[in-house]
């Protein structure tokens, strides 16, 4: 998880302001130059965190639980299972980070985005660009990731780099309403709830290190509520080599995407909402 | 018996000297304020005898004890306003108040009993159950100086108590400092602005570069190193220097300043007249007393406020 | 004059430390207004315990140790009690307390009454042992009732977790004194992590390469979950003195440190 970032009044004026047109772009810059001061940092929760995972869990307990004979999917190594399931829950995680404290950081704290909005910057603007700066950050842990795994052959096969967009989308689904609610929130103590009641809860029962079909019926049912079940069920489809173990039929794919991207959309548009009602008074 | 006693006191950052060898004696009753700019090492000072700073060289006692060995027994008796409030900004006014008592070992009956008298000091007794953050500068300020009066201090050390607050929150602060000293508490200050300075200390010592440059009351320092009257000229040039020439002779001492000249003498309207029959006619002219930023300005040859 | 003015040492924890009561009070006082905050740390271990028992146990079966089956959700169940007491220790002696050495400057003022360091750093220390006894309660509760618990010497468990909390809090708190930005927080987390997933918390020390073993028995936190297991298991053996020993020695360094450190960085 990243901490709220600090900045200098400076770096807003400069590069927002002197964009007379620039639009959302210079907005996305200036993340682009925040984050690499911090990028050092960011590395240990977004790209060496999963990593870790994926030894403890997935090679670690992998151990115990592939016997000869024996898998926990059938015809699944359990450090693929993870592994496929990582790929999506980190770039949550991530999403998550970039949504919380710096944009409530860039409202409240550090008045970046009051700084922006006195340039010809629109609301719109500022959601987009940070829109544009949380794909690309998604696209590099995502895609750090997807490269590592396939080189220790946790995951396989050509069609498990489509794990990098499908992770990325997922990553969207969630960290545009989390933007959405950040944008509206008073006090950054909902961040806490946020993490403990639906972030952590998300990222240990939507599938990510066992079948939710394990679960009591009930909550299965919840489980497929979460993006991120649907996003792992299209990672596992195709990052685990051919023939797919866990395959999905065409339809049921455009259904999974249609549903990442109502969850994008929808935190899209009421993201703009929310900042502008909060901004603009 | 002084209160606070310091000889040769020093205190260096690396290689940088903050405080180089200051003598000083504050009495028992008395208003004692540091002056000099940013940087002078009033700030360095005034942490050395509130015992958050340890003392770098040279002899410092306060209240007869050396804060070296009894750091806690000095500060059980002092009551310390810094520059940033430093509230407790998760807690309530009377929860600040209530809770920096129990620091000082202070019973809660007790604390129960002094909150409120010390609340309608801070004129905040409407604003006790509020959180912090939603005071004014003003309003903080004033919490900041009960809640350092929870331990009835001997001493009140008060790091620019005015810095940042609008005219009238100041005047406000004056004047409850005002009743402290008539109460008879030690005021012990380090003040940016002259005015300020005028009005609330009897004694002080002008700092600069870590050493005390003058010391004495207002007047005395006024008019041991500046004159009765100043006349300010401005003219429309852009560097004054260049107009230096047309008032040599005018005055005792001439400072030529980024935007206007100060002509120190004893009778500034004299002066004024005198420039008008040399035929010179600045932009404008503003005749007034010598303050504290003249004696300033004399002995370090810069301004106070940059 | 109301304040009686004692001569305070500056060392050793926990004597003469009559004064850092305030500073707890103090924390009490602010926790009322975080208090959901405060209830919600209760669950994440609690989902945890749930998705190692439904979910992973599932998976996993039972699990040999020391060549004896046993259910993973019994196996895991105090692993989950250590780190969840490491990680309240950890979360309070860093995050909240850069906030406040950064933030808010609360020991500056707190500083210029006669609190001294040592007195605030084992004031914030007592703070956080005492939140993570209430979650150590809490969660033994749980786990009794899921029916993970198989010795009422799982009761010391709390005990043992307060020495984890101890130990995780006071190194904790002294790094958090080499911080310079939020930022640094994460490297907290290159610390915890590892030691979360690696400590023989998932799986039996021999599950580990030998070469690793030396390793994973060197890291605090698992002598914490081996004291946990063992107390939860109804295990034990003069061998878990040594675990003991461990910790404390580490408390008794990161108190050290701390105070160190904060005079350092305060009293200048």
């Amino acid at each position: 998880m990243s901490a709220p970032a600090t900045t200098r009044e400076g770096d807003v004026r400069t590069r927002a302001g002197s964009a007379v047109g620039g639009g959302w772009r210079s907005v996305t810059a200036y993340w682009l130059t925040l984050y690499r001061r911090i990028w050092k940092s960011t590395v240990i929760s977004s790209v060496l965190a999963p990593l870790l995972y994926l030894a403890g869990m997935g090679y670690g307990l992998g151990a115990i639980i592939d016997a000869p004979g024996r898998t926990a999917v059938p015809g699944v190594a359990y450090v693929g299972f993870v592994a496929t399931g990582l790929v999506a829950a980190q770039t949550m995680m991530t999403s998550v980070a970039e949504t919380t404290y710096n944009v409530f950081g860039a409202i409240k704290w550090q008045r970046t985005y009051h700084a922006m909005l006195a340039s010809p910057l629109r609301v719109v603007d500022l959601v987009r660009g940070h829109v544009a700066y949380l794909a690309l950050r998604l696209l590099m842990v995502s895609t750090a990731f997807a490269l590592v795994a396939l080189a220790l052959g946790a995951m396989r096969g050509p069609a498990a780099l489509l794990t990098i967009p499908i992770a990325v989308l997922g990553g969207l689904a969630f960290g545009l309403p989390v933007y959405a609610y950040t944008a509206g929130t008073a006090s950054d103590e909902g961040f806490n709830m946020l993490n403990r009641f639906v972030i952590m809860p998300l990222f240990l029962f939507s599938g990510t290190f066992f079948p939710i079909s394990q679960l009591p019926q009930v909550l299965e049912w919840l489980a497929w509520a979460s993006p991120l079940t649907h996003a792992i069920t299209l990672t596992r489809a195709v990052g685990l080599g051919s023939p797919a173990p866990l395959p999905v039929e065409g339809w049921q794919a455009a259904l999974h995407l249609a549903y990442l991207l109502a969850w994008a959309i929808g935190g899209y548009v009421f993201g703009v909402r929310r900042l502008r009602r909060r901004m603009v008074v | 018996m002084a209160l606070i006693e310091a000889a040769g006191l020093r205190k260096a950052f690396g290689d940088f000297v903050a405080v180089d060898g200051i003598d000083l004696q504050i009495s028992a009753g008395e208003s004692f304020g540091f002056l000099g700019p940013n940087g002078a090492g009033k700030t360095s000072t005034m942490r050395m005898i509130g015992c958050t700073s340890p003392v770098g060289g040279g002899t410092l006692r306060v209240l007869g004890m050396d804060p070296t060995t009894q750091a806690a027994q000095i500060k059980a008796r002092l009551g310390v306003v810094p520059q940033q409030d430093a509230l407790d900004e998760e807690l309530t006014v009377a929860q600040n108040l209530a809770v920096f008592g129990r620091y000082f070992g202070i019973s809660r009956a007790e604390l129960y009993r002094k909150s409120g008298p010390l609340l309608q000091f801070a004129q905040l007794t409407e604003k006790a159950g509020a959180k912090v953050d939603t005071l004014s500068g003003g309003m903080k300020r004033r919490l900041t100086i009960a809640r350092a009066l929870i331990n009835d201090p001997s001493i009140l050390l008060l790091d620019e108590p005015t810095t940042g607050l609008d005219p009238q929150a100041r005047h406000i602060l004056w004047d409850r400092l005002f009743r402290l000293k008539r109460e008879g508490v030690t005021l012990v200050l380090t003040i940016h602005y002259m005015d300020e300075a005028e009005q609330l200390c009897d004694r002080l010592v002008v700092m600069d570069h870590g050493r005390i440059v003058a010391h004495g009351s207002p007047r005395e320092l006024i008019r041991t190193y500046a004159s009765r009257e100043v006349l300010e000229v401005r003219f429309d040039v852009p560097d004054h220097a260049q107009k230096a020439a047309d008032v040599d002779g005018l005055a005792d001492r001439v400072e030529v300043l980024a935007d206007r000249l100060l002509l120190y003498t004893h009778d500034g309207d004299a002066a004024l007249d005198a420039l008008t029959d040399r035929g010179v006619h600045p932009q404008s002219t503003l005749v007034r007393r010598a303050s504290l930023e003249d004696v300033f300005l004399r002995l370090t040859g810069r301004s106070l406020v940059e | 004059m109301t304040a009686q003015p004692t001569r305070r040492m500056p060392l050793p924890f926990p004597i003469a430390f009559r004064a850092s009561g305030a500073l707890v009070e103090r924390n009490f006082a602010a926790a009322r207004s975080y208090w959901r905050t405060f209830v919600s740390g209760f669950f994440e271990p609690v989902f945890y315990l749930f998705a190692m028992g439904v979910g992973i146990g599932a998976l996993v079966g039972d699990i040999q140790v020391d060549g004896r089956a046993i259910p993973y959700a019994v196996f895991v169940a105090p692993a989950m009690m250590a780190t969840s007491a490491m990680n309240g220790a950890i979360y309070d002696s860093t995050a909240n307390v850069f906030g406040k050495l950064k933030n808010s400057k609360l020991y500056e003022s707190v500083l210029a009454t006669p609190l001294q360091p040592a007195e605030v750093a084992a004031g914030e220390i007592a703070w956080a042992l005492l939140r993570g006894l209430v979650y150590s309660c809490a969660f033994l509760l749980v786990a009794a009732v899921a029916g993970f618990v198989q010795s009422w010497w799982a009761l010391l468990a709390i005990g043992v977790c307060t020495l984890i909390g101890l130990a995780f809090a006071s190194l904790g708190m002294a790094a958090t004194t080499f911080m310079r930005t939020w930022n640094d927080m994460d490297y907290v987390q290159l610390a915890i992590l590892p030691m979360f997933l690696f400590s023989a918390t998932f799986y039996p020390l021999d599950a580990y390469p030998p070469v690793l073993q030396g390793v994973v028995q060197a890291t605090p936190l698992y002598h914490g979950v081996a004291l946990v297991r063992a107390l939860m298991m109804g295990e034990l053996g003069w061998g878990l003195l040594l675990h003991v020993g461990y910790l404390l020695a580490l408390s008794a360094f990161g108190l050290w440190a701390t105070t160190r450190r904060i005079t350092r960085l305060l009293m200048t």
